[in-house]
């Protein structure tokens, strides 16, 4: 089923590295200054300065490029889409040619390449996060970063839970689609060939029992964990504490100061 | 081993690797000939992981192999594109626990999904649908109902069923009986002999138990961390203990007794292999020894 190992979203490739040692919070925090700092970069090298870091970052964590661009190919019809939208209407001075009365011009192309760029670095960091970060990890992590929102009230112990669960869930039900798909191709169903509208309704002997199975585990899961005992946050520690650390810092600042440059960068020259 | 004449399905050095190109890569498969004559039921048995299951979905073209072919009639079932869904009416695989892929509103729909893919006729697909719940003992009254509502058993029957309305001229199962109670199991071998044995399609049997194999089958195949590590007739295999103990597996208790008897000193033939047969046996011997 080439279509559904394409999706790589949640997955995690076990490894040692630096990138995969650091700890979780601090990779969250980076990424998302990371992105912030794609926004707010501006031309040529403000985007060759932040490529160069994700580059560099790819290369230490030891993930194999391939992964990393086959994570991107569910994301090309959002980015084409993006990008001639962005050379048609943007207007400037130096026209180009005109396609339909709307003229592309210089300023459009060049806007539509940089959109590109900061699209494709926006979503492989990302994936870079998710592919060296276990989700335990991960929502260990973002529990611990959203805790000041306690205060507010916000249930965070029970949306941390909540995407752990389904993270989790992602690779079994990637399987389990996998499996009813064969099966029925077994009594012949066709999901490859027809027009939309075919291919819409091929996709109810599919559809059907992954529902049905998906309430099945969500009952045995809630099952499982009430036998365990469990009741929500209140007065649960974790089996690993996690803990910033040196390396972390000397990981941490450099990059923060990088990213500040590949903003200022732009600005000045 | 071979009855002569072309096998009407055949891998030759079928290989399939998983996830190829990820860190995940995985040899699930190697150089694996197999081969179902007409008519036969053929046992396939070895541990989880051993590559079972994907040689089953191999047999129906829903996996691609690396290398090798697979023949069905003697023609490579992935020449040319247009012949694989054809593949699959003519080889019927019922997947390990099929009832989890039913999904229609009624159990006659749900059974004659197939049977409308395969481009039967409109007027046939109801005989074809009953005959079929024929086979498995499903009561006419079952068809209006929603497969939802019916037991574990039950759903699992009208899951093949819905392969074998089909008509496929093999019917290959991946652990049929796997998560039933011991009567459960009995009627699910006793149906897939009786559609054996009324149209004289040839039956790939995969499961994990020695016991089902020694019931039901023709000819066992016995598969080792995905490689072929033994194959021939039911007798043939289960003589051959110490092969089967080294990679794990037991010759059937009856088999087992058999051969301490032989041990002892009694003159029993070590062949059979069911209970029924060891009774037929041990009287034949007793009354020998009477005479």
């Amino acid at each position: 089923m080439p279509v559904l190992k394409d999706i790589t979203l949640g997955q995690y490739f076990p490894g040692t590295s630096v990138v995969h040692r650091l700890d979780p919070r601090v990779k969250i925090i980076l990424v998302v200054s990371y992105i912030a700092a794609l926004f707010l970069a501006k031309g040529l090298y403000g985007y060759a300065l932040s490529l160069c870091y994700l580059a560099l970052a790819a290369a230490v964590s030891g993930i194999k490029p391939i992964q990393l661009v086959r994570g991107l190919r569910p994301m090309l019809f959002i980015v084409i889409f993006t990008a001639v939208l962005n050379i048609l209407y943007i207007p400037g001075e130096h026209e180009l040619f005109t396609v339909f009365s709307l003229s592309v011009t210089l300023e459009g192309v060049t806007t539509a390449i940089y959109m590109i760029m900061r699209l494709f670095m926006l979503v492989t960091c990302t994936f870079l996060l998710t592919y060296t970060t276990s989700p335990i990890m991960l929502t260990a992590a973002i529990e611990k970063l959203l805790a000041p929102f306690k205060l507010l009230r916000l249930p965070v112990h029970e949306l941390a839970m909540m995407m752990t669960i389904a993270l989790r869930m992602v690779p079994t039900l990637i399987e389990e689609t996998d499996k009813i798909m064969s099966a029925q191709k077994a009594r012949g169903a066709d999901f490859e060939s027809g027009n939309i509208l075919k291919r819409a309704k091929a996709l109810v002997p599919l559809l059907v029992p992954l529902f049905v199975s998906s309430f099945r585990r969500a009952d045995e899961l809630a099952v499982a964990m009430e036998c365990r005992c469990y009741h929500g946050g209140a007065g649960r520690t974790k089996m690993k504490q996690l803990r910033v650390t040196a390396p972390d810092f000397a990981v941490a600042v450099p990059s923060l100061l990088y990213f500040a440059g590949c903003v200022t960068v732009g600005r000045l020259l | 081993m071979d009855k002569g004449g072309e096998a009407l399905l055949k891998t030759e050095k079928l290989t399939h690797i998983y996830g190829k190109g990820t860190p995940f890569e995985r040899t699930a498969i190697k150089d694996v000939d197999f081969e179902v004559h007409s008519g036969e039921i053929m046992g396939v048995i070895g541990h989880t992981g051993s590559g079972k299951s994907t040689l089953a979905q191999h047999l129906n073209a829903l996996l691609k192999p690396a290398s090798g072919r697979v023949l069905l009639n003697g023609e490579d079932i992935w020449r040319g594109e247009k012949k694989v869904s054809s593949v699959r009416f003519a080889v019927g695989l019922v997947f390990q626990y099929p009832e989890y892929q039913l999904f229609e509103e009624t159990v006659y729909k749900d059974i004659a999904f197939g049977v409308k893919n395969s481009g039967v006729p409109e007027k046939d697909i109801e005989s074809a649908v009953y005959s079929a719940m024929d086979f498995v003992h499903l009561d006419k009254s079952v068809a209006a109902k929603s497969p939802f509502e019916l037991s574990g058993g039950q759903k699992r029957r009208v899951a093949i069923a819905g392969v074998i309305a089909m008509m496929p001229k093999v019917l290959v199962l991946d652990e049929p009986t796997a998560g039933l109670d011991p009567k459960g199991r009995r009627e699910i071998l006793s149906h897939i002999r009786a559609y054996r044995d009324a149209t004289g399609a040839s039956v790939v049997l995969i499961t994990h138990s020695m016991d089902e194999i020694a019931r039901l089958s023709d000819r066992v195949t016995v598969i080792n961390r995905g490689e072929i590590a033994l194959g021939g007739s039911v007798r043939e295999v289960f003589s051959r203990e110490d092969s089967l103990t080294r990679i794990g597996l037991r010759a059937p208790v009856v088999s087992r007794v058999l051969r301490r008897l032989h041990a002892m000193g009694i003159d029993v033939d070590c062949g059979a292999c069911t209970v029924e047969q060891a009774i037929a046996e041990l009287k034949r011997v007793a009354g020998d020894a009477r005479a």
